[in-house]
Order: C-alpha cells, then sequence, then structure tokens
C-alpha cells in the first residue's frame, strides 16, 4: 500500500493524481478509465468506448461490467475525496440499474459521490451518462466499509 | 443441460471460459494483472464482470432453442464477502424464475472452497420473445 500513500500529498487527497495512478494498474488500467474532475465529495471519470468492452456483439452495446468498474473507482475516490485522506476500504455492496444502453463509439463518464462518511462506512451513488446527465445510462448506489477502522 | 453460452466481447477480455457441468455452466476466471485491483487482490469490478457474464450466459442457456429472444438487464445488485485472491475464479448461475417478461438471476462466484463465497449477484432481466407479428 505505499503507492497508495502518496495520493495524500500535502494534508489534502489528491484525486487526479489518485485515479491517473490506480489507472495505471491492474483492471482500472485495463478499462483506461480517466480522471476529469472533482468537487468536495464527488468525483467524475471517463471511460472511452473500446471494442473489447462491448457486452453485445451485435448491437456494439458496452457491457456492463465496465460501467460497474467504472462507478466503484468514481465511487471509492469520492469518498477519500469527502474524507479527505486516502484510507484502505473495501466494497461492500453495489448495486446498478441500467436506466439505458449505451450509445455505441460514445465515451461513458462515471459521477460518483459520496454523500454519508462514518467512520467505518461510507455511502455512495452515482451516475453514469454518454453526454447528457439529465438523460443517465446507469445510477449505482453502494457501501464500502474502511479496512482499518478500529 | 443447455448449449454452451457464447461469451461477449468483455467475457473474452476478462479471461472467462465456460465449461458444462451437470448442473449447468461453469464460469472461470483465471488471475492476471487485467483482473487485479489492489496489488494481490481481485478487482470488484472483474468480479461484478463475471458474475453478470455468468448470469447473463446462464439464463441464455436455459432459453436455448426459443428463436429470436433477446435478454436486457434491469439491475443488479452485487454483494462481496471476501477479497478475492491471486487464484482462479469461478461462477455458477441459478435462474430463480423465468417469466415470459422477466427472469431473476443470482450468479455466486468462489475460488479453492465453493462453500466459502467470495461475492454473489442477483439480477433482473427483461426477457424479449419475438411477437408472433414480429415472426411474421
Amino acid at each position: 500500500m505505499t503507492q497508495r500513500s502518496h495520493f495524500n500529498s500535502g494534508l489534502t487527497f489528491d484525486p487526479a493524481l489518485a485515479a491517473k495512478t490506480v489507472s495505471s494498474f491492474g483492471h482500472n488500467g485495463a478499462i483506461g478509465a480517466r480522471y476529469i474532475a472533482h468537487g468536495e465529495d464527488w468525483v467524475e471519470l471517463a471511460l472511452d468506448y473500446r471494442a473489447e468492452l462491448v457486452g453485445d456483439e451485435e448491437t456494439g452495446v458496452l457491457a456492463s461490467g465496465p460501467i460497474i468498474a467504472l462507478m466503484d473507482m468514481a465511487t471509492s475516490l469520492a469518498t477519500w475525496v469527502r474524507r479527505g485522506r486516502f484510507e484502505p476500504q473495501a466494497t461492500l455492496d453495489l448495486r446498478i440499474d441500467y436506466l439505458r444502453a449505451a450509445v455505441p463509439e460514445r465515451t461513458v463518464i462515471g459521477h460518483g459521490e459520496c454523500y454519508r462518511l462514518t467512520r467505518r462506512i461510507a455511502f455512495v451513488r452515482g451516475i453514469a451518462h454518454d453526454g447528457d446527465p439529465e438523460d443517465p445510462i446507469a445510477h449505482v448506489a453502494g457501501t464500502f466499509m474502511m479496512t482499518d477502522a478500529a | 443441460m443447455g448449449a454452451r453460452p457464447k461469451l461477449p466481447p468483455y467475457g473474452h477480455f476478462l479471461g472467462i471460459s465456460v465449461e458444462d457441468c451437470e448442473n449447468g455452466p461453469l464460469f472461470r476466471m483465471p488471475f492476471g494483472i487485467s483482473v487485479t485491483g489492489r496489488p494481490h487482490f481481485l478487482h470488484g469490478g472483474a468480479l461484478a464482470g463475471l458474475l453478470e457474464i455468468a448470469a447473463v450466459g446462464t439464463l441464455m442457456a436455459a432459453l436455448q432453442g426459443e428463436a429470436g429472444v433477446s435478454v436486457k438487464p434491469v439491475n443488479v445488485t452485487v454483494d462481496f464477502m471476501r477479497g478475492g485472491r491471486e487464484r482462479d475464479t469461478f461462477a455458477a448461475a441459478t435462474v430463480l424464475r423465468l417469466g415470459t417478461r422477466i427472469a431473476n438471476v443470482e450468479a455466486l462466484a468462489w475460488q479453492e472452497d465453493r462453500d466459502k463465497l467470495i461475492a454473489s449477484a442477483r439480477m433482473t432481466l427483461m426477457v424479449r420473445r419475438p411477437t408472433r407479428n414480429e415472426e411474421g
């Protein structure tokens, strides 16, 4: 976990740096999510369309798996932004409603928000859209547990 | 049992293979860098992807023989129970109810011991069957 301590640059958590580091490795790196923006309790990431992430070859629609991975990452970063520092955590559960199919070729934006933070649990929600936030493709809700909390 | 389900490109991306078993298709995802989350652990998103592919694949196997049928996910809820380690992950699914319009499917994932689940998913899907007019 030493690499991740660098996410806490100075006194505050740096989501752009964290997103870049997390995206350079493993499954996040393989799907290729990238940092877009953040606020006090939210982080926005982008996932560019790629043929190998397709779930339905006939329609070219993205699989739901990469969208889950994108939202897991965006909501994780949102908890650290809200807390102001990185803390190791585990996803307890994640629910995703597929509101409509993503349009093939379009970049998917994942907006993750941490709307409630306790010492041990982070409650998160978010939407994914492919251009218009008012017409989302998916809605997510989930919880994380801080694994180092006493 | 039904025919072996055809995997989508995303299934191949995750390195998933499928084999026929007595109780339906068994899905296997080998550990590798592209499914790694934090170092030495399986990524939750990749695990959720495996569970979804198992759920959809098992439902399609149950629907085999129905011409022109397609399914569309409505939602999925994934519970993560244990951290996935650096080894093969298996998944199998059960169609709890197959209605005319909606199917409810449960998928389970484990590693070395089938009784020690690492994650589960409940999935609701729309089943689209061509109407007689469309079959025309």
